[in-house]
Order: structure tokens, then C-alpha cells, then sequence
């Protein structure tokens, strides 16, 4: 416990920095993947048959070593956050991708005819329907998918970008095993946090009629 | 009102759904289309609305040519009810209802007032717009169902067997219920069935098709008579077409025109009194102007003597029948529901007969030893007696 004290006068204000660091990191990274991931999914349930090949290139793509794809944007857009932003986004997407798309193709086909037959607009389905409805499937993406990328940042410390990563690779270097735990727990903390915080904002963005829908069930 | 010139559909490949319908529709007339499935009545509902194009020939509503119209504004002019019902669920009952509303920029105050006003229609009260489609039972989102085809007073209704998925007592008060309420509000229903009792119960002409071609469009009365060839008749089964014989009369010309009455303000005690008198067990309630306002029987006054001493406070409401309903739809509800009697009543529910089980035995004995003495049998036995 002593010791525990002592590291964190000593590293404290060091460790609540790289923290947030660590935090600032996976969150863009995150939010972008959402930017991006969200419309193309919707996008992609327009044209199924073009949908499979993008995911399939996709699924390719995630099976890259992270590291892998960490170093191989050193030399495009060299070293520090933004590669590691970069890489981390392209790792956000699939999960948030995938998710959209199964959300959205699961929206029972009698409520599109429904609203299509009502006169709604292309626009106005992905409003009022198919989004509204796949919200919960699509939350569980983002969800899994930044739960992830806390866990994947602590890889971006390895091309600069700082982050809790630093004192674990700094403990690996140095044979300091409490480096290590010092950069490990605080992730595990973050990530544990982050899923608590996203699973509220899930039950909150899904329509009240689909929460009381499930607990009648 | 609806008119089809020459409508044909051919899919890729050459598969004809609907070949060279020409049909014409006044407004307000419910039209039943009814076929065998893949017979391309579905097909030729959605070319309404524009769910699928036309390959050939036109489709005028108000002469106005659908083709030449904007498809999402042409739908939002045509109410349309599908089977599975297709109530969003992650909607209350009032944003389900006004959703058209909505899409066609109504502020929220006449949003929310003619959604009321709409549930009043289907006697719900205005505690089911906050509440969530999985909340309300089977018929009930049906109700809504249709309602929300008739939230912007769409002039023409497309319904693709909207009744299909309830049960059978649900759907027959709906199917009752839904053919007074076009009645009342005078709209054109174009009702996809394969259920030939319905059509047969709803329609105002019947359009029967086979193989994507029209084969017979007639009023019921019609083609219960004259079917126009071997498909048509076996469609209908033989069972209809030997009903269809004694019951082409309306309950009117069978019911006893002098059922026992009271009024409300009169007692108990004298109420078992002219049932004494009249050797009957129960009474029909009215009022002065002989609207029909209940029932009360023995059983009735016996539970409730002690408590009420007036007819008017322990009368109990029945169902009725209108005195131009077909006979054959009123002897198969005395004996399913198992009823002992049924009043009968004008538009404006005034009392003006009743249907006993004796008035059965009448049609029955007329059928058996009346004008045609063969065939009737098979009538008698259908029912079950």
C-alpha cells in the first residue's frame, strides 16, 4: 500500500495526464469511426450485393497486426497521436460498421412496407424507422468497439503518441513491474468506466416503447 | 373514382402477374379482390399506390393518371393497412396514428386533436394515444392500424389482409365494425382477402381473379347466383352457392315484427310481470321513441331484485342486426355466439323486430315442405342443427 502511496506521489500528476492522454485518443478515434461507420452502414443496407465485399475487406483488414498497421502509417503521415488516431479509426469501424448494417437489414420488412406505403420517403424510413429500431444493436457496436480501442491504444504509445502505453512499454524496458501495473490498471479502470458510461447512454437513446417492450417480454 | 385501363405486370424473366385488367370503381363502394395465392391480387393492390410499378396500361384515380404522379405523394394520399398490422413499435399509439400527419407538416395541437378524434371512432379513449403498440391487444392494434390509414382523410383505402392474423371472434367484430365505419365515412376500400366468408360479408362488388386475369367482378348477390364458370363455383364452395339460394332475403322479411318491449322507468316487478303474461324470459328495453336501449331477462331481476327496483338500472346492452342484413350472416351468428334471439333495428337503432329460433324453424320448414322441396336438405345439414 506504502509503496502504491508512494508511486502515486511521485507520478501522480504524470499519470493523471497520460490518462486523459490515453482517454483523448480512443475517444476521437472512436467518435470518427462513428462519423464514418453509422452512414456507410446505412449506406451499405441500400446495396446489399456490395455490402458483402465490404465487409469482407473490412474483416481482412482487422486481421492485420496492429502493429502492423501502427507502423505502416509512420511512413504516410509519420509519428505521434494522429497516426495512432488514424490507425486506431480504421480499427473502430468494422465492429460499428457491422453492427449497422445487421441493425438496420433486422428492421422487420412489414414496417418498411408499412412506412413506404404510407408515403415516407427514402429519408425519412432511416429517421423514423430503421434507425429508431436498430439504435440498441447499432449502441452495442460503439459500444464493443471503444471498449476495444481503450484496450488497442495502449499499442499507440509504441509510435509516440503517449498514453498509458508509455509506462507499460517503459516497464517492459526496464524490468519495473510497477510501471507495468501502473499503465495496466488504470486501462482496465478506463475501459470498465467507459462500458458502464456507454451501456446508460444506450438504455437513454433507445426509444421508450422498445425499453418497456422489452420488459414486458 | 379508381378506374384500371389494360393494366398488366411482367416480371424479368417473363413471368406475367397481372395481365390486361380493366376494371372501374364508383366512389365510396368497398371492392373485395379475392383469388387463389399467385393469383396476382396483391400485385394489382400495390400498382395502386405504386409499391410496384406497371408494365403496361394505366391506372387513373379522379382521372388523374397515378403514373404521372410523384410516388411518395400519391401514397400519402391513399391510406394503406397490411397484414402483419406494421405498427411501429417504438411509437405511441398517437405518434403511430398522425404519422402521416406528420409527414405532411400538420402542426402537433391538430396532430393530437384528430388522433382523439380518430380513436373515438373504434370507441377507444383518448388514454391509448400515450401508450405502446405491444400494450394493446391484437384487434386493437388492428384498430390503430386501420385508423392510421385514416388519419388524413385519405379518400381511398388499400388493405391487404388486414384481418388475416387476428382470431376468428376478433375478426368478425372487426370486420363488422370496419364495414359501418365505411359506411358512415363513405370511403373507397379496395380489400385484398382469400377469405371468401369475408368478401362475400364486406364487399360491395367482388373481384375474383385466377393466373393474373380477371375471371368474375360482381356484387356477392351476383355471384353467389350466377358464377361465371367452374372455377368460380368451386371458389365459393358448394356450401355458399346452396346457402345462397333461401338466403338471398334480408332478416327484415323473417323476423317477428311485435317482440315484447318495456321502458326504463318501469319496475322490476312489473317487468316480471308482462314476462308472465307473455310467456317469455327476457324483454328488449326501449325508450319512447323505441330505441333500443337492452335487455333484461329473469335470471337479470332475480340477481339484481334486491338492489334495483327500476328496469332502466339493471338493463344489459346485446348485440343486434340491422333489418337489411342477409339472413344467412344472422343465422350463422345466432348459432355460433349460440343466442337465443337477436333484435333487430334500423339505421338509427330503433327496435323494429326480433329473431328467435322459432323464426329458424320457419325458414327451415319453408325450405324442407316450402316451393322447392330437394336440395334444401343439404342446407339444414350444414348448420349443424
Amino acid at each position: 500500500m506504502a509503496t502504491v502511496l508512494q508511486f502515486l506521489s511521485t507520478y501522480g500528476n504524470e499519470l493523471l495526464l497520460k490518462t486523459w492522454e490515453h482517454l483523448l485518443i480512443s475517444i476521437i478515434a472512436s467518435l470518427l469511426g462513428i462519423l464514418v461507420a453509422v452512414p456507410l452502414g446505412i449506406a451499405l443496407t441500400r446495396f446489399p450485393k456490395g455490402a458483402g465485399t465490404v465487409m469482407g475487406t473490412l474483416g481482412i483488414i482487422q486481421t492485420f497486426p496492429s502493429f502492423a498497421i501502427l507502423a505502416f502509417f509512420i511512413p504516410i503521415v509519420g509519428v505521434g497521436k494522429i497516426p495512432a488516431i488514424i490507425a486506431l479509426f480504421f480499427y473502430s469501424v468494422l465492429p460499428i460498421l457491422r453492427n449497422t448494417y445487421i441493425g438496420v437489414t433486422g428492421v422487420k420488412r412489414s414496417l418498411l412496407e408499412a412506412g413506404r406505403g404510407m408515403g415516407m420517403t427514402g429519408w425519412e424510413r432511416i429517421r423514423y424507422v430503421e434507425v429508431p429500431l436498430a439504435i440498441p444493436v447499432i449502441m452495442a457496436g460503439i459500444r464493443l468497439s471503444t471498449v476495444y480501442l481503450i484496450g488497442w491504444a495502449t499499442l499507440a504509445a509504441y509510435i509516440g503518441a503517449g498514453g498509458l502505453g508509455d509506462y507499460i512499454f517503459s516497464g517492459l524496458n526496464l524490468f519495473q513491474a510497477k510501471f507495468i501495473i501502473a499503465g495496466a490498471v488504470p486501462v482496465t479502470i478506463l475501459a470498465l468506466l467507459t462500458d458502464l458510461l456507454l451501456g446508460r447512454i444506450e438504455t437513454w437513446v433507445t426509444p421508450k416503447g422498445m425499453r418497456k417492450m422489452k420488459e414486458a417480454a | 373514382m379508381l378506374k384500371f385501363e389494360h393494366v398488366s405486370k411482367v416480371y424479368k424473366g417473363g413471368k406475367r402477374a397481372v395481365s390486361d385488367l380493366s376494371l372501374e370503381f364508383e366512389k365510396g363502394e368497398f371492392i373485395c379482390f379475392i383469388g387463389p395465392s399467385g393469383c396476382g391480387k396483391t400485385t394489382t393492390m400495390k400498382m395502386i399506390n405504386r409499391l410496384i410499378e406497371p408494365s403496361e396500361g394505366s391506372i387513373y384515380i379522379n382521372g388523374v393518371d397515378v403514373l404521372k404522379k410523384d410516388p411518395v405523394q400519391l401514397r400519402r394520399e391513399i391510406g394503406y393497412v397490411i397484414q402483419q398490422i406494421g405498427l411501429f413499435p417504438h411509437m405511441t399509439i398517437y405518434e403511430n396514428i398522425s404519422l402521416v400527419l406528420k409527414l405532411l407538416k400538420w402542426p402537433e395541437e391538430k396532430r393530437r386533436a384528430r388522433a382523439k378524434e380518430l380513436l373515438t371512432l373504434v370507441d377507444m379513449t383518448a388514454d391509448y394515444l400515450g401508450k405502446y403498440p405491444h400494450e394493446l391487444s391484437g384487434g386493437q392494434q388492428q384498430r390503430v392500424g386501420v385508423l392510421r390509414a385514416l388519419a388524413a382523410d385519405q379518400p381511398l383505402i388499400l388493405m391487404d389482409e388486414p384481418f388475416g392474423a387476428l382470431d376468428p371472434i376478433t375478426r368478425d367484430s372487426l370486420q363488422e365494425e370496419f364495414k359501418k365505419l365505411q359506411k358512415k365515412l363513405n370511403k373507397t376500400i379496395v380489400f385484398v382477402t382469400h377469405d371468401m366468408d369475408e368478401a362475400l360479408k364486406l364487399g360491395d362488388r367482388i373481384v375474383i381473379m385466377r393466373d393474373g386475369q380477371l375471371v368474375q367482378c360482381d356484387t356477392p348477390d351476383d355471384i353467389l347466383r350466377n358464377p361465371a364458370d367452374e372455377f368460380v363455383e368451386e371458389f365459393i364452395g358448394k356450401d355458399r352457392l346452396v346457402q345462397a339460394r333461401p338466403n338471398i332475403q334480408t332478416v327484415e322479411q323473417i323476423m317477428n315484427p311485435h317482440p315484447v318491449t318495456i321502458t326504463g322507468d318501469r319496475s322490476l316487478s312489473e317487468a316480471i310481470q308482462l314476462m308472465k303474461q307473455h310467456r317469455v324470459d327476457s324483454l328488449l328495453v326501449v325508450d319512447e321513441q323505441n330505441l333500443l336501449k337492452g335487455y333484461i331477462d329473469v335470471e337479470i331481476i332475480d340477481q339484481k331484485r334486491k338492489k334495483a327496483s327500476l328496469v332502466k338500472d339493471v338493463l344489459e346492452s346485446e348485440f343486434t342486426v340491422e333489418k337489411d342484413t342477409l339472413v344467412r350472416d344472422t343465422i350463422r351468428k345466432i348459432l355460433k355466439k349460440g343466442m337465443k334471439y337477436v333484435p333487430v333495428v334500423d339505421h338509427d337503432q330503433h327496435l323494429v323486430g326480433i329473431v328467435t329460433r322459432a323464426s329458424l324453424v320457419d325458414i327451415v320448414y319453408d325450405s324442407i315442405w316450402g316451393e322447392e322441396q330437394q336440395g334444401e336438405m343439404t342446407w339444414l345439414q350444414s348448420y349443424n342443427f
